[in-house]
């Protein structure tokens, strides 16, 4: 590891404020920063630790919902009793990430920016456009089965690696962030880019920006269900992933709310493949059609062409278990 | 009052160095070669520790991080003498074979049967909100994060499944 200044953020403004400068970054459960500074990957000339900074606790919201604490680990989101009796989604995608040593340490806030898998991403020798503006992406030609096929530009084709985020895509929860122009909110939909041009740019956060909460709405209730399909059956990143919240009333789909992992540089949510299942009774026609549009621009780059037909198959699997009894 | 970190009951200053791992602060620091470091990565469990309660791995957090924070180490759970019931149950059950993976091994088990007893639900976990029936395969996958490169797996999960099922004393 290269040599760094930790200092402790004493308050949110001087966090803010420190992490505003080009060389500091902000460190919650370490268990991705560390990683890669350890690969030099990341090489920060400060580490500004924010763990002391009290927003660690989940809290239920005037509108029925319920917050979570940015510096609330993983575990403690995942085993809360209100996201499991709530938000059963958001409990099994955390569960299904990781280890329970790394969601031990893992933050939410943390969570949400942990930066891509890609092996030439994390190989300072190999070439990568979001490592090394303008070295070039290893991927594109070469091992790419983690990679995404949705969404790609040809200067990345990487994917946000995360589970916990796509479940939260899919409830249409919040990120709440703190800088020093003040606070906003960003739905967690819109919180990740697609790599275009600057590939380096992975969320929406300015500098200087810390989230300090994520606020989940007002349950919904639904069957839900998190299908991740990875190599080994625990302990592997997604290669493809469904978060699905699903509704029947009198037969037919009135709530389907669904986000993908695995497939693209983030958490995708495309609004049209719940719509065209709305009204309509679950068939193995219909789940087939909303694959199409979900698939609709997908490409391959070798390697990860196995993703088309997976992420079919797992969308199919997922509403038909869903609605099971009612097709 | 100097940084200190509390290590098996013992507090202990806390390194200058901010890039000293907690892992590092444990085995060259204060001389507690009992954890290993494996990977340095995160993906092995070789480093796992107890830290308030929770365990966690000692390679992906700073020793600075940690200032008046409780670590138990394998060291601390029991002696050759007096091993705790899941280090006699390793032996026991013959839960290893070169040992290197056990301090790791032992430590996450004893936080784990924690987390049981506590009801937190696992990724094999039918429901998320009934009480869990402990089983082979929930402790494989609450176990997932402590590799073993000897292959050991089928006797590390006997001798956790007979403590977990408050097997003899
Ligand atoms: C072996 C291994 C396997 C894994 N498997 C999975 C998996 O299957 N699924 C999965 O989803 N994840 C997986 N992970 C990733 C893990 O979930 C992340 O490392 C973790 O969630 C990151 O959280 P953290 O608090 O440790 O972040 P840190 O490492 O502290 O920080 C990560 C990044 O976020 C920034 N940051 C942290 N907090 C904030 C904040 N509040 N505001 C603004 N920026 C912030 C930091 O500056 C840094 O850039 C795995 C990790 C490892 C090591
Ligand atoms: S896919 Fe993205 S992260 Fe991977 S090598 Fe190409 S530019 Fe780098
Ligand atoms: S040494 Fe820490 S997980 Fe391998
Ligand atoms: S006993 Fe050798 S690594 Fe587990």
């Amino acid at each position: 590891m290269r040599p760094f200044q930790y200092t402790r953020a004493p308050s949110l403004t001087e966090a803010s404020h420190l992490t505003a400068g080009e060389d500091t970054l902000a460190i919650a459960g370490g268990t991705n920063l560390l990683d890669l500074m350890k690969l030099q990957v990341e090489t920060p000339g400060q580490l500004a630790d924010i763990n002391r900074l009290g927003f660690a606790d989940i809290e239920n919201t005037d509108d029925g919902g319920l917050r979570l604490g940015a510096l609330a680990t993983n575990t403690e989101t995942a085993v809360h009793p209100r996201v499991r009796a709530d938000y059963p989604v958001l409990s099994r995608a955390i569960l299904a990430g990781a280890t329970q040593q790394l969601r031990n340490k893992a933050t939410n806030g943390g969570n949400l920016c942990q930066r891509t898998r890609c092996f030439y991403f994390t190989n300072i020798d190999q070439p990568c456009n979001k490592r090394k503006p303008g070295s070039g992406c290893g991927a594109i030609d070469g091992v790419a089965k983690l990679h995404a096929i949705l969404g790609t530009s040809d200067q990345c084709i990487a994917t946000y690696p995360g589970d916990m985020a796509v479940a939260l895509s899919a409830l249409g929860a919040e990120a709440r962030i703190s800088g020093d122009k003040g606070e906003r909110n960003v739905p967690v939909r819109d919180f990740h880019c697609l790599p275009g041009d600057t590939p380096w740019i992975e969320n929406v956060l300015e500098p200087g920006e810390v989230i300090t909460g994520i606020a989940l709405p007002a349950p919904v209730g639904g069957t839900q269900i998190y299908r991740k399909v990875r190599e080994r059956s625990s302990y592997a990143f997604a290669l493809v992933s469904v978060a699905a919240i699903i509704e029947l009333t009198d037969g037919k789909f009135s709530r389907a709310d669904l986000a993908f992992g695995g497939l693209a540089h983030k958490p995708w949510h495309d609004p049209r493949v719940g719509k065209c299942l709305l009204g309509q009774p679950p068939s193995d026609a219909l789940f087939d059609k909303a694959a199409d549009i979900l698939l609709e621009d997908a490409r391959g780059f070798g390697e990860n062409d196995f993703k088309i037909p997976l992420a079919r198959r797992t969308l199919h699997s997922v509403l038909a278990q869903a609605t099971e009894g009612a097709a | 009052m100097a940084d200190t970190i509390t290590v098996n009951g013992t507090a202990h200053p806390v390194p200058d160095d901010p890039r000293v791992s907690l892992l590092d602060f444990l085995r060259q620091h204060i001389g507690l070669t009992g954890t290993k470091k494996g990977c340095d990565h995160g993906q092995c469990g070789a480093c796992t520790v107890i830290v308030n309660g929770i365990r966690i791995n000692s390679c992906l957090t700073l020793a600075a991080m940690h200032d008046g924070d409780s670590v138990t180490t394998i060291e601390g759970l029991g002696t050759p003498d007096e091993p705790s019931a899941l280090q006699r149950a390793f032996l026991e059950h013959d839960g290893f074979q070169c040992g290197y993976c056990t301090p790791g091994q032992i430590c996450s088990a004893t936080a784990m049967l924690e987390e049981l007893a506590a009801n937190w639900p696992s990724d094999a976990s039918e429901s998320l909100e009934e009480s869990i029936a402990i089983s082979g395969e929930e402790i494989r996958e609450r176990m997932s994060g402590n590799l073993c490169r000897c292959g050991a797996y089928a006797n590390i999960v006997a001798a956790i499944e007979e403590v977990a099922a408050g097997g003899r004393s």
